[in-house]
């Protein structure tokens, strides 16, 4: 039973950062392949500070903010770069970020991680905190769903999917791609903070290995998989992989075969996102289900 | 209502505008024309800011437009369409004409949060604007399909309609007719005789040279990067720099 809940949580964490890749990816068109450095920098950020006795509410809240700014800072050099050069320098960055985490131990206590994260006082502790840890992961994870689906209908959606479609023309059409795209960022950014610091309350324990490119596959591979661009399909995506990979325990595996299972799961996940790219580009839920029937 | 002024564009070794100066006045439908390579799709994107100038001014209602990014310019009133048609292919025929509306309160994340009442009532005039529109261009019936799945025709007529929506004071149009049949071509000069007739300013290149001594009041003759006549395009014909830049000098075809 608290397995299931724990895999449960687990797949809202991921849906609430799956959703936030998608507003970049899926309706601006941004292939953000360092997005877990948000995801970091919100857990790290919500970690230092409720460690440091701020109450873990307003430790969330900053580490919004602080995912948000950081997105904002990676859009001024970025976002000067198009296509394959934009995912290039995101990778850059995550991996900056990364090295950050394991450097500057004065801070973060380097490869040593922060133990002891505590959790809201009102879901309790250990075990008997899962049920409560659940009820407010939902709450998020609806919460963000609504709001993502509110900005992907409203002309802001609209317009992040002209960019999405054909930069000249959007410029064409007097839209401000540069002004548009540095939104979009930010708000996957701030979604991807809240994320991280859902995931660092939860685990009570986060180090830098927590944050590497295997975790930006991951939440890609959630996106693509569900569907990018539209509502469901991140969130699909998410409870997909993530049942998947929990699902993986229970094979009958020799013992002595298991080292050799961790790298094959990153190998099983890239033939994964290639196969998807390959076969069903637009993944599970189609964004333009609708319009094909007329 | 349009002026370019000594404007230069050089890539390398390449002059590929050599100080045009030329001035689209108050006229309905002034045409651009020229050999092939001669500079015309390049001096459209360096009036709407798509290049940059290496040297020169433009200026549109008498305010100074080069150095501007293109959105706004566009902003300012001077839309364009693109020598090979770009719709946008995942979205509607419907949304292609909706994301095109000006000025969109919606566009901004905080009144989606704030006022969404004023948003609502702000779309659905677009909504009506845009029926309009594709009534205008003979597609209603296709405003649910995926713009990519229309035929090459339609797109065009999509790409006319989106540049009505966003409310231009004057388009530009490069090439509107290439690859399109004749049916079609009789049904967009109707199209752009109609906009003309509503005050909307039409600056076009076009290789179609009946047509062009047709609907265009004016017409400017580019070759190799300059300006080799303007007037009428009935004169244009009869010009010897003109014939020359289009068939070449006698003794360098002998």
């Amino acid at each position: 039973m608290d397995y299931l809940l724990h895999i449960l949580i687990v797949a809202l964490i991921y849906a609430v950062f799956a959703m936030s890749l998608n507003l970049e990816l899926g309706y601006a068109g941004l292939y953000n392949f360092g997005h877990v450095a948000f995801f970091g920098i919100g857990a790290y950020t919500s970690a230092l500070l409720s460690l440091a006795g701020l109450p873990v509410p307003l430790g969330m809240a900053c580490a919004m903010v602080a995912a948000g700014m950081a997105g904002a800072l990676l859009c001024v050099p970025a976002l000067r770069l198009t296509g394959d050069f934009f995912g290039i320098a995101t990778l850059v960055f995550a991996e900056m970020v990364r090295l950050f985490f394991l450097n500057e131990r004065w801070l973060t206590k380097g490869p040593m991680g922060l133990p002891g994260i505590p959790r809201p006082s009102w879901v309790g502790t250990g075990i008997a905190a899962m049920p409560m840890f659940l009820v407010l992961c939902l709450l998020l994870t609806v919460s963000v769903f609504l709001l993502v689906r509110w900005v992907a209908v409203s002309p802001f959606g609209r317009a992040l999917k002209v960019v999405r479609e054909d930069e000249y023309v959007a410029q064409a059409l007097g839209k401000n791609v540069f002004s548009l795209k540095t939104r979009a960022v930010v708000a996957g950014s701030v979604l991807a903070g809240l994320a991280g610091s859902l995931w660092a309350h939860y685990i009570t324990y986060i180090s830098p290995g927590d944050f590497t490119l295997n975790e930006t596959i991951l939440v890609l591979l959630c996106v693509v998989l569900g569907g990018k661009g539209t509502n469901w399909g991140p969130v699909l995506g998410a409870f997909a992989v993530v049942f998947f990979q929990e699902a993986l325990r229970f094979l009958p595996i020799p013992a002595d075969l298991g080292r050799l299972i961790a790298p094959l799961q990153g190998m099983v996940y890239g033939l994964a996102l290639i196969l998807i790219m390959l076969q069903r580009p637009e993944g599970v839920i189609s964004e333009y289900r609708r319009s094909r029937v007329c | 209502m349009l002026r370019v002024e000594q404007v230069t564009k050089r890539f390398g070794g390449l002059t590929a505008v050599d100080h045009i100066t030329l001035n689209v006045g108050d006229t309905g439908i002034t045409g651009l024309i020229g050999p092939n390579g001669s500079g015309k799709t390049t001096l459209f994107h360096m009036i709407t800011g798509f290049y940059t100038l290496d040297r020169g001014r433009i200026y549109f209602q008498d305010r100074c437009i080069s150095g501007r990014p293109p959105h706004t310019i566009s902003r300012q009133g001077m839309v364009r369409t693109f020598q090979h048609t770009r719709v946008l292919p995942f979205m509607t025929a419907m949304d292609n004409l909706l994301s095109a509306a000006p000025d969109q309160a919606g566009e901004r994340l905080c009144s989606v949060f704030f006022r969404p009442g004023r948003i609502r009532r702000e779309e659905e005039a677009h909504r009506e604007r845009a029926k309009e529109i594709l009534e205008f261009v003979h597609l209603t019936p296709l405003s649910h399909q995926l713009a990519g799945r229309l035929s090459f025709g339609q797109q065009k007529l999509l790409e006319i309609g989106r540049v009505l929506m966003a409310r231009p004071r004057m388009i530009l149009l490069d090439e509107p007719t290439a690859g399109i049949n004749p049916t079609l071509i009789r049904h967009l000069v109707n199209i752009l005789r109609g906009l003309t007739a509503r005050g909307i300013r039409i600056f076009l290149i076009e290789h179609n040279m009946p047509l062009v001594a047709e609907i265009c009041e004016k017409v400017f003759v580019m070759d190799s990067g300059r300006l080799i006549f303007s007037g009428l395009p009935a004169e244009a014909r009869q010009d010897a720099r003109v014939i020359e830049a289009y068939l070449g000098r006698e003794d360098r075809a002998a």
